[in-house]
């Protein structure tokens, strides 16, 4: 026996059509009333580059890395996120803060290069949870494009986030859905 | 010396309006493209083509281009004259039927009265009826030439349905000319002008009449010649490039024509509802009313197409053997009743 989950199911009538349905007149016309009804229905088109729909606050775009307040990297290229990435997406390469970059890096590694494979990637967001030093976040940019398949291998100039003391502005843009994100967590 | 009595400014003038009209027809059936999409789209609840131009609106230019420039390809095997004959022999087809419809009250420039009809032959609805007949060779040599098995069955398919509809079609149409008691478009559209709409007595005849306009036209229900999931677009199979926007264009021109057709036989043609022409020329002088009338015509055959459109984003596809079907065993008896019954009533009257 069936469960009945709704009750809007009906049986299927298999009666023969009599005369007046078998002229399809009536149901076409009914059927045209709904296409009718629909043409002067409210769009679900959302005009895309102009209007964006809105993410959740969750939502796992491209990554960005992060910088402190005073604009310096974060990132201290220990290697966890590459680790946990299960796309293997990630590269990086340490190396030793010298004399007169500690405006630079936060720490005394840093990484020299650090790549995303965004074609690899699959935005499952485990690089930043692994992160120790919040220096990997998953911003809500998503549909790269490019011409040619080596522009998706971001480097570390494509991820990092604008200085906060030299472009605040674009500093605060791009920290705004994760600062969200934090609060919502 | 009769060759010197030609009337230069008769042929100036016919040239002109075959010009002005074939323009048309072609803007027409461009931005009916056009309008296709967006009706589909709105129907869809989408918002359709909005990108080249404000709304879209230089969309058709885009998709023209577009057909001109990509590569033209004649199959090997396929029937080389034939093959360009058949998109040829389709846009001439649809084109030729404009010929003889008025298209509004006639103007009068300098002294002259210039008809708004390129040619007021005694026998318009005859010609009509012979030019659409002809439309289904563009159909078959296409479909034939390509020398493809989809293109062929749906040539055949094609030709079947139209030699079927047209039946009805005529029959529905011999009450009308009961009516009227002429061939002559302009009898027809003048009858009608300064009466009652043929709707008002016709209206049975008037849904065969459009049920197999749609059939004529290939327009969903009735597109069977291009299925595109059982014959892969059907007889323009094998077109490409500006050879099968001939096709594509002369389906659009069909339904143009034959909205101005209906618009014509049932619906006043050029007649303006609830208004005395004569008095409104008075007014504002024959020219404008000429333009008015053309416009009313013009708004008529539009409202047309979009039922067209309409009905082709609302009703599936029928199967071969419901076309048959219903072509045969529905609409030939129905037209055949329509027939005897107007000719009784007339009769009836008129004794």
């Amino acid at each position: 026996m069936s469960v009945q989950l709704t009750n809007r199911s009906r049986p299927v009538d298999r009666r023969p059509m009599n005369w007046a349905e078998r002229l399809y007149l009536i149901n076409i016309f009914k059927g045209m009333a709904i296409t009718l009804k629909h043409f002067f229905k409210k769009k679900a088109t959302i005009k895309y580059p102009e209007e964006t729909r809105p993410f959740s606050k969750v939502f796992r775009g491209l990554q960005i890395l992060n910088r402190d307040e005073e604009g310096r990297e974060r990132c201290t290229a220990c290697g966890l996120c590459a680790v946990a990435c299960p796309a293997e997406a990630i590269t990086m390469e340490a190396a030793e803060r010298q004399e007169g970059e500690e405006n630079l890096y936060r720490e005394e590694k840093y990484a020299a290069k650090y790549e995303i494979n965004m074609l690899r990637c699959i935005f499952c967001g485990y690089c930043e949870e692994a992160c120790p030093k919040d220096a990997i976040y998953l911003s809500q940019t998503f549909t790269p494009a490019n011409y040619q398949r080596k522009g998706f291998i971001y480097k570390k100039e494509d991820l990092l986030i604008p200085n906060p003391v030299t472009d605040p502005e674009g500093y605060q843009k791009a920290l705004g859905t994760i600062s969200r994100e934090k609060e919502g967590v | 010396m009769y060759l010197l009595a030609i009337d230069w400014f008769f042929i100036l003038e016919k040239l002109a309006l075959i010009f002005v009209i074939i323009m048309l027809s072609m803007g027409v059936a461009m931005y009916a493209t056009y309008g296709e999409r967006k009706v589909a789209a709105f129907i869809q609840d989408r918002i359709g083509p909005n990108r080249a131009g404000p709304f879209g609106l230089f969309q058709p230019l885009a998709d023209g281009g577009k057909l001109f420039f990509k590569e033209e390809i004649i199959p090997l095997a396929s029937s080389k004259f034939l093959f360009i004959l058949g998109p040829l022999l389709a846009m001439v087809t649809a084109l030729l039927t404009s010929a003889v419809i008025p298209w509004g009250s006639s103007m009068t420039i300098g002294n002259r009265q210039v008809p708004l009809q390129v040619a007021d032959v005694n026998i318009g609805i005859l010609y009509v009826f012979g030019v659409v007949s002809l439309g289904v060779y563009g159909i078959m040599l296409g479909g034939w030439a390509s020398n493809n098995k989809f293109s062929l069955l749906a040539a055949i398919r094609g030709a079947s349905q139209m030699v079927s509809y047209e039946l009805a079609m005529g029959l529905s149409l011999i009450a009308v000319l009961m009516l009227t008691g002429s061939l002559q478009m302009s009898v027809i559209v003048g009858e009608q002008y300064n009466s009652v709409w043929n709707i008002v007595y016709q209206p049975l005849g008037f849904i065969i009449f459009f049920i197999c306009a749609l059939a004529e036209t290939n327009r969903t229900p009735f597109d069977l010649p291009e299925a595109e999931n059982e014959l892969n677009f059907g007889y323009h199979q094998e077109y490409s490039s500006m050879k099968l926007g001939f096709y594509l264009f002369a389906e659009y021109i069909n339904m143009f024509i034959s909205g101005v057709i209906m618009a014509t036989l049932y619906f006043g043609g050029y007649d303006i509802p609830f208004v005395n022409e004569a008095h409104l020329a008075q007014r504002i002088g024959e020219n404008w009313v000429a333009l008015l009338t053309f416009l009313m015509l013009m708004a008529k055959a539009l409202f047309f197409v979009f039922v067209f459109m309409w009905i082709r984003w609302t009703i599936p596809r029928f199967r071969f053997d419901q076309l048959m079907h219903l072509g045969w065993k529905r609409l030939i008896p129905l037209a055949l009743a329509n027939m005897i019954l107007t000719a009784v009533v007339i009769l009836w009257l008129k004794k």
